[in-house]
């Protein structure tokens, strides 16, 4: 951490910059006096957690993070909505077509961030649930297994979503 | 406008029933959560952004609201998850594949044996 103490300055930023925004979000109004009011609570709020709001600061948003980011987005939806169809079908089957059972996967992202955005991914889409992340493997329930190779396994569950978070968490 | 609220509302019950009925009908703990999982967050998701379609001057706090769950409900799932697994509850008995043990012991070296 404290490698980073040039980065100090633009974590802080960051907090208070997504704390404002957040802060706009709610009051819905640019009305001199929330502004006033949510700018001070910000700072106080950033000046309490900035050490664990942002790892690093705004300056390693490149335009390619951002636009896989906002490409990621879609993906991430189309994934989710899928998931909720496989399982309504699999709840109102009457014979309950599921073959239940704990898979690992290895994944390549190094960030506790990138983990984390991975791990929730994972949980939201189709048929899977993360259990527990250690180092740089994860144990994943599987409501439908299809494969127990920890190699094939990682190819289905978390390809199409490391190829964009390697890219954003980099 | 209106009606879109309405039928993204519609949309969201209809999963958070879907949700409920599978903790119902799931044989254990694990797939519970599953169905748990996705149907609430899906749920309440658009049940959220379709109560912001019918009145849009409260958009940009559902749409908060809305993100603030996506985020956090898989969290809530997988601390359930780890939790019932470190405390030694049962996979269902028809299970396929359990590699819990195998992930205990490959900390440091990978195995690539099947389950």
């Amino acid at each position: 951490m404290d490698a980073q103490g040039e980065h100090r300055t633009q974590r802080y930023l960051t907090a208070f910059v997504v704390s404002f925004g957040v802060w706009l979000a709610l009051v819905g109004t640019l009305n001199w006096q929330e502004l006033l009011m949510g700018g001070v609570l910000s700072a106080i709020v950033a000046a309490l957690g900035w050490r664990y709001f942002s790892q690093v600061g705004f300056s390693r948003l490149t335009p390619k993070k951002f636009l896989y980011l906002i490409a990621y987005i879609p993906v991430f939806f189309w994934a989710m909505i899928k998931a909720n169809f496989d399982v309504a079908y699999r709840v109102i089957h009457p014979r309950m077509p599921i073959h239940p059972g704990v898979v690992l996967i290895k994944t390549d992202l190094k960030s506790d961030s990138g983990k984390l955005a991975l791990a929730n991914s994972i949980t939201l889409t189709p048929g899977t649930l993360t259990m527990d992340v250690e180092g740089d493997s994860m144990l994943i329930h599987w409501i439908n297994v299809k494969s127990t190779d920890t190699k094939e396994t990682t190819r289905m569950i978390s390809e199409k979503f490391e190829r964009f978070l390697k890219v954003i968490f980099s | 406008m209106y009606i879109f609220g309405q039928v993204l509302i519609g949309i969201g019950t209809a999963f958070l029933f879907l949700g409920g009925l599978g903790i119902f009908r799931l044989p254990d703990v694990y797939n519970r959560l599953q169905a748990g999982t996705k149907c609430t967050t899906l749920g309440a998701f658009s049940t959220i952004l379709g109560v912001g379609f019918i009145h849009p001057n409260w958009m940009l706090k559902a749409i908060v609201i809305a993100v603030f769950i996506l985020l956090t409900n898989p969290i809530s799932a997988h601390a359930l998850a780890r939790a019932s697994y470190k405390s030694g509850v049962k996979l269902w008995d028809k299970s396929v594949v359990d590699r819990c043990k195998e992930f205990e012991e490959c900390q440091e070296i990978p195995k690539e044996e099947e389950g």
